[in-house]
């Protein structure tokens, strides 16, 4: 950790524009470039920059809850997603197979989408941040 | 409900590291947890067996997409014996953990980074898909490097460093392997690669390709040149961890080229069988004499794994359908045998307080019961009849001797005898010798519950070893049907690919005369 003021004030402004882009990058990777891993590297640098400039003690309270809980629920979560493909309509189709929540607009135009890869995308987030976070957690006791 | 049932094997271990993960900090929770999650994967394997004897080489295409765009599962006899008995040593593991494992270890995640190896394990067993093989060995190769640094002691990273070193290199290997086979053929579905590369016209290209894998899966199999690795490290971790590496994971070597020497390259048997037949021999002696060579049991043992991979290789280098029987019912009693092999290593250095034979001894007037017990598995490495080792080297033998492969044949002989050398030199040194400082302890002056999850899961696998020495023959049968499947890729290509005209590939591979200059 180094005491820098313009570090500090940077990050400050930073790490909520970092988060952000990770999200969008998460989102993106719906349909184009992106994804779940990208997204969580932006994420977990976001972090890795908060610890960089207040201390790995804050980082640790930044992120709320233990990176290693992160992974776990990570992991859940994309396990979780392929479950979804149990229940779908047809009966019980192959592990992961999308189901997807759909509307509709007046006119029956396809609009807005959301299913199940993106719940794959949100665990894979999940442990990238987690592991990395946990990782540059633990180089930072070793000082 | 097929698809689930082919796709359970991973999805058991990976829904348990996940349990077992979320339970971080809560140790006993965790190991029941892990237990559970185990029994589960057993049960999984048992059913999918029966699917599998009922019903052929079932296939399942994950999310729905149709193969070879998507990642397939393959389930056959091969498959699901492999699953089924890795699952009896994951819960025999799990069991002994109760009883041997540091509490550190177990607060730094011992179970939930087992559970992963097992997912990588089972993963690799299951897939039809070439490039998700790769995915399943890295995930094995990353929860093995933390289990054998799990605990951080100064020689078990010696150890992990070397493994993860030399295991990279393969890993290396493999993956330009994968990319240059990718190139030929424009696809990574196994089944699918079996009909395209029949069509490749660059023999040498592919010919070139199936010795990367060779050294790939060689160096996971720890055969000869290659074994250098495992000497080195096996030795170092917990004891329930050598023993899931010694039972599991380079057998995982020996099934990837099992799968992929049957299936994808046997368009050049006489140069990529005959080089490993070499290998099989030179395997077997190399590591029959480096565990003659050294006293300290663990690393005995771990001499031995590289030993016994040799008959595996052997079995699949002579490539008859007997042969490859022989090799599928081999991998099954050796698994067995080295897992508990390592378990008793460990039970005994508990009760003697040493790793080394000539510091050891005593142990048959301390504990005659656990004499019988360590009996089975180490007259079954030697091959004593009616034992497992016995059967699978018979049929091993038999083969080689129907191929007029007089070399190997004797080769395999001469290994046994060695290898019964080695096995009597431990029983007198371990059981009959006097102990050199102090009479040991038996087993009673442990506590009742670890005693308990100590000596069960010996017990276990030597009545396992006994019974499939006693009931050869429907493990024979199981194996046959395997062989068979391995022999004849058709069915197998059929269950992945469906009738009919195999569907275009994504990509098209290069013209043989873009290649050319």
């Amino acid at each position: 950790m180094m005491h820098s003021l313009i570090l500090q004030t940077a990050t400050r402004m930073l790490i909520a524009l970092m988060l952000v882009f990770a999200l969008f990058i998460l989102w993106r990777g719906h349909n184009e470039p992106g994804g779940g891993f990208i997204g969580g590297l932006i994420a977990a640098v976001a972090f890795a920059l908060h610890g960089l400039a207040f201390g790995a003690k804050e980082m640790r309270k930044l992120l709320i809850a233990d990176p290693r809980t992160i992974i776990a629920a990570g992991l859940a979560t994309a396990v979780v997603s392929g479950l979804f493909a149990l229940f779908k309509d047809g009966g019980p189709l192959p592990f992961m197979t999308g189901a997807w929540y759909i509307t509709y607009t007046e006119t029956g135009e396809k609009g807005f989408a959301i299913g199940t890869p993106v719940l794959f995308d949100v665990g894979v987030f999940l442990v990238v941040v987690g592991g990395i976070v946990a990782m540059v957690q633990s180089l930072m006791e070793e000082h | 409900m097929s698809a689930w049932l082919v796709v359970s094997p991973i999805l058991v271990p990976l829904a348990t590291a996940a349990l077992c993960a979320l339970a971080w900090g809560r140790v006993p929770l965790q190991r029941i947890i892990s237990l559970a999650g185990s029994v589960t994967l057993f049960v999984c394997g048992a059913l999918l067996l029966a699917h599998v004897g009922a019903n052929g080489i079932t296939a399942a295409q994950m999310s729905d997409w149709p193969a070879p765009f998507g990642i397939t599962l393959v389930a056959d006899h091969l498959a699901a014996v492999m699953v089924l008995i890795a699952a009896v040593m994951a819960v025999a593991v799990a069991i002994y953990a109760f009883g041997d494992i540091a509490p550190e270890r177990e607060r730094f995640g011992f179970h939930p980074v087992f559970q992963t190896l097992m997912v990588g394990v089972c993963g690799s067993f299951i897939t039809g898909d070439l490039f998700n093989l790769y995915v399943w060995f890295e995930v094995m190769l990353i929860s093995s490097f933390m289990l054998l640094a799990l605990g951080g002691t100064r020689e078990q990273i010696d150890g992990a460093i070397k493994y993860a070193a030399l295991n990279l290199i393969a890993t290396a290997s493999f993956l330009m392997a994968v990319a240059l086979l990718y190139g030929l053929t424009g696809t990574l579905n196994m089944a699918d690669l079996a009909l395209r590369l029949r069509e490749v016209e660059q023999t040498g290209v592919v010919t070139t390709v199936a010795v990367l894998f060779i050294i790939a899966f060689g160096m996971k199999a720890a055969v000869f040149p290659l074994f250098f690795w495992l000497p080195a490290s096996y030795h170092t971790p917990a004891i329930p961890v050598q023993a899931i590496f010694a039972g599991l994971l380079t057998k995982v070597g020996v099934y990837a080229l099992l799968r992929t020497f049957t299936l994808i390259f046997v368009g050049d048997t006489a140069w990529t069988h005959g080089l490993m037949l070499w290998i099989a021999g030179l395997t077997m002696l190399a590591g029959v004499l480096g565990s003659l060579a050294v006293t300290d049991l663990r690393r005995a043992f771990s001499w031995q794994v590289v030993a016994h991979i040799g008959y595996m290789i052997m079995g699949l280098a002579l490539y008859t359908p007997l042969a490859i029987a022989g090799a599928v019912f081999y991998l099954v009693h050796d698994i067995v045998v080295k897992t508990n092999l390592f378990l008793g290593a460990g039970l005994a250095r508990r009760l003697t307080g040493h790793d080394d034979l000539r510091s050891m001894g005593g142990l048959f007037k301390a504990t005659p019961l656990l004499a019988v017990v360590m009996f089975v598995p180490l007259a079954s490495l030697a091959g004593f009849p009616p034992l497992s080792g016995f059967w699978s080297k018979l049929v091993l033998l038999q083969a080689s001797l129907e191929k007029e492969a007089y070399v190997i044949a004797a080769v395999s002989l001469i290994v046994g005898l060695l290898t019964m050398w080695l096995v009597g030199r431990i029983w007198a040194e371990l059981f009959w010798k006097a102990h050199p400082v102090a009479d040991p302890q038996g087993t009673a002056a442990i506590a009742p519950g670890t005693r308990f999850a100590l000596v069960a899961p010996l017990v276990l696998l030597s009545a396992m070893t006994v019974a499939i020495g006693l009931f050869a023959e429907p493990v024979m049968q199981v194996a046959a049907a395997a062989a068979t499947e391995l022999m004849d890729p058709a069915p197998y290509i059929e269950a992945v690919l469906g009738k009919g005209e195999p569907p275009p590939t994504a990509v098209v591979g290069l013209e043989p005369a873009e290649v050319r200059p």
